[in-house]
Formats: C-alpha cells, structure tokens, sequence
C-alpha cells in the first residue's frame, strides 16, 4: 500500500509543467475559505527557508556557471572572467556528434519506453483487476536495487557470448541490426543498441506511472459508451482511451527524456568511446580533463537544448490537446 | 530480452486486437440477460491476451536485472570480474562486509540519506503549505524556482553545484553532498506535500472550526494528520533519491565514497560479489516492507469493516 501511495505522489508531480498554470490557482481559491484569516506574514515566514536554499544552491550555482563559463585561464594560473563567447562556439564544434547522439538515444529511449511501457500500464489500469497493487509493486520494486548495480546487471546478460547475444544471433536479429549500425559483429555490449536498451530499462518506470496514473482516472464507462455506439476496438482506442491519456503520455515522456538526455551512466558502462553521449562529456571536462569554462559553457548547452526542446513539446502537446 | 523490436509492438497494433473486433457490439446487448457481473467478464475474457502479453513482457523486462543481481549474488568468479556464471557459493552472504570500504560507503550512503531527507521534508513541507493555501505575491516565481530544478538533466544541476563550490574554494565531501542532495531533494517533497494538500477536502477543516477549534487545534488535529501520506511520501522519495543518486554526488563529493560512488569506482577493476548481496538485500528487504504494508492494511480495513458491520467485500466494491 504505501508504495503505491509513494509512486501515486510521484506520478502526480510531473503535471506541474502542463496543469500548473491554472491548476493551483483553481485549488487556491478553493483552499482559501479553509484558511479563513489571511495571516500576512505566515506564507513568507514558511517560504523563507526553502526558497532561499533553492536561491543560494540552485540559482546562484547557475550564475556562477555562467560566469565560469566565459572565463579564461589554466588550472595553475587561475581563471578570470574575460567574456569569452568562443568558448561557446568551440566547444559545440567539437562536440556536437555527442550532443546529437544524446538526443538520439534520448529520443529513441523516450519511444521505446512509450511502446513498452503503454501495454504495462493499461493493464494495471484497466485489467489487472485484483493483481492490480501486486503489479504495480512489481513496477516499482527495481527501484530500491541501486540504479549502478541494475546497470551493471545488464552488462552481465548482454555480456559477449552469453545466452542473449547467442540466441539473437540464432535468430540473425543480429544480422538485421548490424545492417541498420545499431550493433557491431556478434555482441551487444559497447553498441548503441545497447545504450538506448540500457536507457529505455532505466526511465521505463517514469514513463509507466504517469500513463497509469492518467489511465486509472479514465472511466470504464466511457470505453463502454463508445462500444455501444458501434465503435471498433481499434477506433475507442484512438479515439477515446489516447485522447483521455494524453496528459500521462506527456509527462511520461518528459519524464523520461529529460534525464535520460543528460545520462552518462549508461553510455560509460554499457557503450564504447564510439556512443558517448554529452553528459560523458561534461563530465570528463569537469572532473578528469578540468577544463571548467568548456565544461560549464558545454552544461549550458544542454540545459538550453533541453529546456527549448521541452518548452516547444509542452506548447504543441498542450494546443493539440485544446484542439481535440 | 534486450529490447530489441520482438517485444515491442506498437501501442495500437497491440491494444487494437487487445479488444475484440467490430461485431462484438452485437454481443452487448445479450449479455444483460445474463446474471450481474458477467458482462464485465465477458469482455474482459474475449480479448486476445496480446496487451496482456506485451505488458508482461514489458515487467519480465523491469524485473529481469533484479533477477540476474541476485543469481550472481551466490556467484563464485573466477577472475575479478563477476559477469560470467561459474558455480554457486553462499560465501559473499555470509560475510558481505568483508571487502574493505564496502560497508563505510553504505554507511556513509545511509547517513546522508537520512540528514537530506530531514532537511528537505522540513523545508519542503514548509513550503508545501505555504504554497497550497495562501496566496501571496511572486507565487509563480516560487512555483517556477520549485520546478526547474527538477526540469533540468541532472548532470546539469551537478555541474553548477560543483562550479559553486569551486569558486568559492569550499573543500569537497561531506557537507557539500548533503547540501547538494537537499537541495535536488527538495522540490520532489515540495511537490508530493503539495499534491496531497491540494486534494484536501477543506470542508474537513471548515468543520473543524464551526466546533470551535483553533487554528492550532485544527492544524494539528485536522490538517496535519491528512496531509500525513503526502509528507511520508515526500520524505520517502527524498531517501530513496538521496540514496541511489551518483550523479550528483558524482561532482560534489571529492574524496567522499557513498555506496554507489564505491560501486561506480569499483567497476574498473571488478565489482566484488557482495555489492551483488547489499543489491539483493536492499530489494528483498523493501518488498518485504510493501507486503507487510499491505498485510497490516488489509487487517486494518477488515477490523474497521467488521467494527462497522459492513460485509468484507465492501471496500473491493468500492476500490
């Protein structure tokens, strides 16, 4: 029980992006009358604490980045802010074929997390009936095994010659995507292949629980409204089950995508130098090559291109949801 | 199992033959003749099980490296690297400490969780309620400085902390990844009190009041225990994020080893079993905890049914 209240929470917090332009105000007018007294003072003294900790350790660290980022200088001599814009410009040149893997692989986790986690979650909504928090448990249980230690799990079952790599090759799936590039010879591990299976395994569970979260809430009955207005089983699907789960489609995807275009933790332990993604770079420059202004101009950049990315998704993912 | 196309149907294609092709509508009206309850069944059974199928294809998948760490947990290599089956032993549980610095890191691990989770359950909780039930000027401000930490890759957040640090020469360890796991812990708990408080009846409290309690007497009696779950939920997020996070500790902790700082350094000259034991531990030990969770919920609910006098299969009705 109290894990599915866990994950029940959890699911509700990524709707921030898209509801929460009206959502608290609609709640806050509606709590008001509960808080008959409009103490002045109260609201700031229990903000205080928590936004000045994200003032000093989140904005401020954002400011400092920045200001690294333009800065020139060596590790022995010192850095000093000199404006330097290049900085921006040299290392996108030099690294733009990570950057645009990782959004590549983020992508295509982020679909592959959609297709598989789609069926998952329907079931524990719609039909799991008493197996439903059995399920959901089940969904949720991979999570209290360290996230490296699953990783590496992977590393053992894609491991060259194992029974996967053998069986694929019996069945010359092997073959089929050595010819599209996603894997090279006869093994999975240091291919992209992979990375994005490695990918697609970690942020599956933030993709299920707000596509079950937005399914639970559908009416049963709506499903069988449509049935009895003759509509195919193909046709409620499209027409009514996905059109009510959109809300969970979206935050299920940023959920995923998100964090797994700034991982590195795959690409390092299940790629090769060959599938290495922006956050391997980011992290290398920061904590063994120790050129901080690359690095912090490269972070940067991968906020921007996220954030734009995820701003223009929620504009059009919000319009065509008015639209329908 | 690796995720290639063979479990992956597309979403239509594999909830489209879920339910029944076109002429079933004709079947519909039949079934009211029959008892209550059957139609449901009908429906449910007529389906081809492929959605079925494919969802639990999708768990084998969630749950398959679970399977595989605790397999290799009674593994014996050969050489330092325990990625290849070579013959069963019981050793690595029998002594899991025994490999040095493997347990000072899950110790370490287990005191930063618990000091972020406190820090991050006050102040969000705190911020919770401001947020949920007043208003007051620069609100979206505070909404927005909550969600973009959480809107961001994580390594992104890494990053500026430890520029932070650096420019202001505060030595690596300790504190600054527990001020570090706070601060990314916090939004999550914003968020999860906030949700809980949201979906509040305020009628509750108003009732509250019209019996003449305070507001202190409301708070605490009234508001504090409903919005119980969503602070328990909050802090339990908070410690399992805490806990399992390399990314950010991965920038901020200098020479600091938490358990998965360990097991990330320990990849390049190979993972000893007993990381594959702690993996397995933790798992079996938080399953256990959901299931007497549910047990202990299931006996409470039957109590109160049978205390109220409404048959036991009520609450399945209702749920």
């Amino acid at each position: 029980m109290s894990a599915t209240k866990v994950s029940g929470s959890e699911v509700r917090a990524p709707e921030i992006p898209g509801g929460d332009t009206n959502a608290p105000e609609v709640s806050a007018d509606r709590a008001r009358p509960g808080a008959p007294t409009r103490r002045g003072a109260l609201p700031y003294v229990l903000l205080l604490p928590a936004v000045l900790w994200l003032l000093v350790l989140f904005l401020v660290p954002m400011v400092y980045q920045a200001s690294t980022s333009l800065q020139t200088g060596s590790l022995e001599e010192g850095f000093e802010v000199t404006w330097h814009v290049r900085t921006y410009a040299d290392a996108f040149g030099a690294y733009w074929p990570q950057f645009a893997r990782s959004l590549l692989y983020a992508g295509s986790a982020t679909l592959l997390c959609l297709v598989l986690g789609y069926p998952l979650a329907y079931l524990i909504a719609v039909k799991a009936g008493r197996w439903r928090h059995t399920l959901l448990v089940l969904v949720v249980a991979p999570f209290f095994t360290s996230f490296l230690i699953r990783t590496l799990a992977w590393k053992a079952i894609l491991a060259d010659g194992g029974t996967v790599v053998a069986l694929l090759d019996r069945l010359h799936v092997l073959d089929v995507t050595g010819a599209l590039g996603w894997t090279e010879g006869n093994r999975l591990l240091a291919t992209p292949l992979a990375v994005v299976c490695g990918l697609t395994y970690s942020f599956l569970p933030f993709m299920i629980l707000p596509l079950y979260a937005s399914l639970d809430r559908v009416d049963v009955r709506l499903h069988e409204a449509a049935r009895d207005l003759y509509a195919s089983a193909p046709a409620v699907f499209r027409r009514v089950t996905l059109p009510l789960s959109l809300p969970g489609i979206v935050s299920g995807t940023l959920l995923t995508f998100i964090p797994a275009s700034g991982d590195y933790i795959n690409a390092e332990l299940l790629g090769s130098t060959d599938t290495r993604m922006a956050g391997n770079v980011i992290q290398s420059q920061f904590l063994r090559v120790l050129d901080y202004p690359t690095a912090a101009a490269l972070s940067f950049l991968l906020m921007a291109v996220v954030l734009l990315l995820v701003t223009v998704y929620i504009r059009r993912a919000g319009t065509e949801d008015l639209v329908r | 199992m690796s995720g290639t196309p063979a479990p992956t149907p597309a979403p239509t294609s594999a909830l489209a033959p879920g339910q029944t092709p076109a002429r079933r509508p004709t079947a519909t009206p039949a079934a009211t003749t029959a008892p209550r309850g059957a139609p449901r069944r009908r429906r449910r059974r007529a389906g081809p099980p492929l959605v079925t199928l494919a969802g639990l294809l999708t768990l084998c998948y969630l749950v398959l490296p679970n399977l595989v760490v605790l397999l290799f947990s009674f593994n014996k290599p050969d050489g330092r690297f325990n990625y290849t089956w070579r013959r069963f032993s019981a050793d690595a549980w029998t002594d899991p400490c025994s490999v040095a610095g493997l347990c000072d890191s899950l110790a370490l691990s287990l005191r930063i969780a618990a000091w972020a989770t406190l820090g991050a359950t006050v102040l969000g909780t705190a911020a919770a309620f401001a947020l949920a039930r007043h208003r007051f000027r620069g609100r979206p401000g505070v909404n927005a400085l909550v969600f973009l930490p959480m809107a961001m890759p994580e390594v992104v957040m890494a990053a500026s902390l430890l520029t932070l640090f650096l420019n202001l020469g505060v030595r690596l360890g300790f504190w600054t990844v527990l001020l570090a796991h706070i601060t990314f812990c916090l939004s999550f708990v914003v968020t999860a009190v906030k949700a809980r408080i949201l979906s509040m009846d305020p009628r509750l409290e108003e009732a509250a009041r019209d019996l003449y309690a305070g507001p202190v007497r409301t708070f605490l009696r009234v508001t504090l225990p409903i919005a119980a779950p969503g602070i328990a939920a909050g802090a339990l997020l908070a410690f399992a994020l805490s806990f399992d996070d390399f990314v950010i500790t991965n920038f901020t902790a200098g020479s600091a080893v938490t358990f998965p700082m360990y097991v990330w350094g320990s990849v390049q000259r190979g993972t000893p079993v007993q990381v594959n034991v702690i993996g397995s531990a933790m798992f079996a030990v938080a399953v256990a905890a959901v299931a007497a969770g549910q047990l202990v919920g299931r006996h409470r609910r039957a109590r109160a049914d049978r205390r109220a006098g409404t048959p036991k299969s009520w609450h399945e009705v209702a749920s």
